[in-house]
């Protein structure tokens, strides 16, 4: 039986097997490549996604468990937000592979604390890794997206 | 620079141009390799040697599955010869019948079905004789009767200066001890992986994620016995490589390769899974140095004497290298007249190790700022203290009997991370609160160090590295070289560079593509080498072009965008194709003998103190960094965000390899924590402050004096956490991680009778 959802706002529907990734299906049957796999165990969060807004590891997810659901991929977020332009100016992506996870993680952060601490923030990030940045610039980004000082 | 020679601090969001591949990042529109459109193609995968090295006597594919619809490659499907250009030509692209370790590849596997291909690998046995005694021990490799190669040692070298038996006699206090570090693991995000292609003329695309492509062109090359006129390499989006993508890309591309020959026509595709990479893929090279120092009662060091030896693995691959530049760092930037260091690099039955952040650097850093700390407790010293005494200035003579000259900041480094830490204050403050009975002991330590940019000694000069500039007719330019954005942010970087020495805004100048059928040879991105190296080839190519300008096609003295657009259109009308070129010239008094280690080894020094403040739970025994401060001195910040941006995430990684990364191995020498679950790397919750000071000399041997600094944050913290440590809980700590399970052995330290005990009682 085929699975129906919403993706990043449209109605798509599936015919893959019910125990197929939910990676594989925004990757492979909706072409939405922004969504990485880095680990496929739900560890490095390159594979994020909001999924009725909470933070999830696409990797984990069966597509049996997402009839009805709302989906957002990086490629759902507005591209050019306050949020978007923090991420860049203040040097929060480098090699960027990290960078749609981070991006939907710090959304799904700020639609539940619209000015985080910097302790609300480490927390927030931290089911996603980062292995260039340590981190710092992207405190800095969100902090600066919340309307903060990007000096955190 | 002010006129004391004090270097200025400055304001480091100044001079920060977005990143050119910024929008790209955040939007998820970059592709990366495994993004990269396949139509019609198959997926790859590898077979491998399961034991730690033997005779691999039979490979038999199960009958009972339909072989037809896969590719298969062994090593006689390899038209040219079967190894990996590298150093030297030992290490085989497919194992015919020997081999060293356990994971080497020996049957390539392609087919439509990523499933079929999975249950494929299982339907494959290798029938292996096992070597009897697998070494996997760098002291037992050193012993062994069994022999991988002669003598087990790929490199022995001895940096040797003034008179050891001297310094012993005029020390008054010796100390001696051994340090270990681990092997680690770089941790791209992005596993590795290469898209091949042959196309309709025959002539074979590669493209993947990779640091250096013209060692991917040159292994092509040799492995196919193709004319390089007819390969071409392409650097797709690279998701981290900090070192780990400089030697295997090459590997993977020609397995990609040899699939994509036998596949009739359609691409191949072989993507890494995390778990393989983990297993195969090289990592930190372990080390065990046996370090003796020797100072008189005033602290003045009078001998250093190492014994720093590194694990290379089963094969030589880039240790060589790894081994020079650990043994020119093991002395520190300390003014010592006796010097020893000898270094091997010895093999083992591990899969080879290699490129990592540092390149043997932060393991003979390590010891040596280690045994500084051991030295200063045996003196009854401060080691901030004993440090000055022994830091480097201008006019001394380094380890390498190179006369240093102005650019020397050792000691502004030190000055400066001691205030802004308010070192001395802190240091009495721990010791009342580690008196007191508390749940925690804490302590602060420091590293002092220097990070040498560029290849060693006459390394750029082999490299003999080109970079051109090609004018567009509309009047932008476009840089081409073969150097590789992989997160450091050289995209930005070198079109900054090149932009500012044209005078033109960011958005006129280009980096093209890495493509070896495009960009000529400007070296591998590597040994913290592209901003200062490439940048300052930018900069002549940018001068060169300027003066071509002005001579051919009328550039005024003084021009605008608009003015410069004019004389590029002029340009192409009389001449056609325009485009000039910058070859490396060594800097003035460049000469290093690579025998002795005498001479200038690096064009630059980087020079930084590094101070690490940590907390640890005397019940758990787990360490805490409640803050870390990086002070370093890297004559110029190009772009000081992204230079930031660098430090913290070295800082990180060395905050990972001081507590939580440690690679087990299995009995057979393979990665037994092979996934993100239990090989821990920080997370954003395990890190503290981190707090980055930039210092501008302004006298390094890239544009306006800029350094190599990639590789710096990585020698430094784990030097600083386990000196603050040693300090914290007043025991001696002779390897790394630093895990509780180690402090549970070392620690006199004993939980208090109230505190956390009781309060558990409570519950």
């Amino acid at each position: 039986m085929p699975t129906t959802m919403r993706i990043n706002g449209k109605a798509f529907q599936s015919s893959s097997a019910p125990t197929a990734r939910l990676l594989d299906v925004l990757r492979n049957d909706c072409n939405l490549k922004g969504t990485k796999e880095g680990c496929g165990e739900g560890e490095c969060g390159a594979c994020a996604v909001l999924v009725n807004g909470k933070l999830v590891n696409s990797c984990l997810v069966p597509l049996g468990q997402m009839e009805r659901a709302e989906i957002t991929t990086v490629e759902g977020l507005p591209e050019d937000s306050a949020l978007a332009r923090a991420f860049v100016r203040c040097g929060a992506t480098q090699c960027g592979i990290c960078t749609p996870g981070m991006m939907l993680a710090a959304t799904a952060l700020l639609a539940e604390h619209a000015h985080p601490t910097l302790e609300e923030i480490r927390w927030g990030l931290s089911g996603n890794l980062c292995r260039c940045t340590g981190y710092g610039r992207i405190y800095a980004a969100i902090a600066q997206a919340a309307g903060g000082p990007a000096d955190v | 620079m002010s006129l004391t020679g004090a270097p200025s601090q400055r304001d480091q969001r100044a001079d920060s141009p977005a990143r050119v591949d910024g929008f790209a990042k955040i939007t998820g529109s970059a592709l990366y390799v495994d993004d990269l459109p396949c139509a019609g193609g198959l997926f790859g995968a590898t077979v491998r040697t399961a034991m730690a090295g033997g005779i691999l006597q039979e490979v038999i594919f199960d009958p009972a599955m339909d072989w037809s619809d896969f590719v298969i490659v062994t090593a006689k499907d390899i038209p040219g010869v079967n190894a990996v250009k590298l150093l030297e030509n030992d290490q085989v692209v497919l194992v015919e019948r020997t081999f060293r370790h356990a994971g080497e590849a020996v049957v390539l596997l392609a087919h439509a079905d990523r499933e079929v291909l999975g249950t494929a690998l299982k339907r494959v046995s290798l029938v292996e004789q096992p070597n009897p005694d697998p070494i996997f021990d760098i002291d037992e490799a050193l012993q062994a009767e069994r022999e991988i190669i002669p003598g087990n040692l790929y490199t022995d070298y001895l940096l040797n200066r003034g008179d050891l038996a001297e310094g012993e006699r005029r020390a008054e206090v010796v100390i001696e001890e051994c340090l270990r570090t681990p092997a680690q693991e770089q941790l791209y995000i992005e596993p590795q992986g290469m898209l091949a292609r042959v196309q309709a003329n025959g002539d074979i695309l590669i493209e993947g994620s990779l640091q250096c492509p013209y060692y991917v062109l040159d292994a092509l090359v040799q492995c196919l016995g193709m004319d390089k006129n007819h390969l071409r390499v392409v650097q797709s989006t690279t998701g981290g490589a900090f070192g780990g993508k400089e030697d295997y890309p090459s590997m993977i591309a020609c397995h990609a390769a040899l699939l994509a020959l036998k596949a009739g026509g359609r691409p191949v595709k072989l993507i890494y899974t995390r778990g393989e990479d983990l297993r195969v893929t090289p990592k930190r090279h372990p080390s065990r140095t046996l370090i003796r120092l020797g100072a008189n009662k005033a602290g003045a060091l009078q001998f250093i004497d190492m014994d720093f030896a590194i694990d290379g693995g089963a094969y030589r691959t880039l240790s060589p290298v790894v081994l020079s530049r650990g043994v020119i760092h093991a002395p520190g930037p300390y003014k010592c007249p006796n010097i020893r260091v000898r270094g091997r690099a010895v093999a083992t039955n591990h899969p080879p190790f290699g490129a990592f952040r540092g390149f043997g650097a932060p393991q003979s850093i390590f010891a040596m700022e280690v045994a500084m700390d051991r030295l200063a407790k045996k003196l009854g010293m401060d080691p901030a203290e004993l440090r000055r005494k022994n830091l480097l200035r201008s006019g001394d003579v380094s380890a390498t009997g190179e006369v240093v000259g102005a650019d020397c900041f050792a000691h502004a480094t030190l000055d400066v991370a001691l205030e802004r830490t308010h070192y001395h204050q802190r240091l009495a403050e721990y010791k009342t609160w580690n008196a007191a009975g508390h749940p925690t002991r804490k302590g602060i330590g420091l590293a002092t160090f220097a990070h040498g940019a560029g290849f060693t000694g006459n390394g750029e000069l082999h490299l003999a590295s080109r970079v051109s500039l090609q004018v567009l007719a509309h009047g932008h330019v476009e840089i081409l070289c073969s150097n590789t954005e992989m997160g450091q942010g050289a995209a930005t970087t070198l079109v900054q560079i090149a932009a500012e020495a044209l005078g033109l805004p960011m958005d006129s100048v280009y980096l093209a593509q890495t493509d070896t059928s495009r960009v000529p040879n400007s070296g591998p991105t590597v040994a913290s080498r592209t901003c200062m190296v490439v940048g300052d080839l930018i900069q002549k190519a940018a001068e060169r072009l300027l003066r071509r300008l002005r001579e051919a096609a009328d550039l005024p003295a003084s021009y605008d965008a608009q003015d410069f657009a004019a004389a590029c259109g002029r340009l192409h009308a009389a001449k056609g194709d325009a485009l000039v070129t910058a070859h490396y010239h060594p800097p003035a008094g460049m000469l290093w003998d690579e025998q002795t280690f005498w001479g200038r080894a690096y064009a630059s020094y980087a020079w930084a103190t590094y101070i690490a403040a940590v907390e640890v739970d005397v019940l758990t025994l787990e360490t805490r960094v409640l803050d870390f401060t990086a002070v370093q001195e890297i004559g110029k910040a190009v772009h000081p965000v992204i230079v930031q941006g660098q430090i913290e995430g070295g800082v990180a990684q060395g905050l990972g390899f001081a507590l939580y990364e440690e690679v087990l191995w299995n009995a057979r020498g393979v990665m037994a924590n092979d996934r993100l679950t239990n090989y821990i790397i920080p997370t954003s919750a395990d890190l503290g402050d981190i707090h980055v000071v930039l210092l501008e000399g302004g006298l390094g041997a890239g544009p306006k004096g800029a350094k190599g600094v990639g590789e710096l944050p990585m020698d430094g913290p784990a030097p600083a956490v386990v000196n603050a440590i040693q300090q914290a809980l007043d025991i001696d700590i002779c390897q790394i991680p630093v895990l509780p399970e180690y402090l549970l052995e070392r620690c006199a330290v004993k939980p208090p009778a109230q505190g956390m005990l009781t309060v558990r009682r409570e519950y």
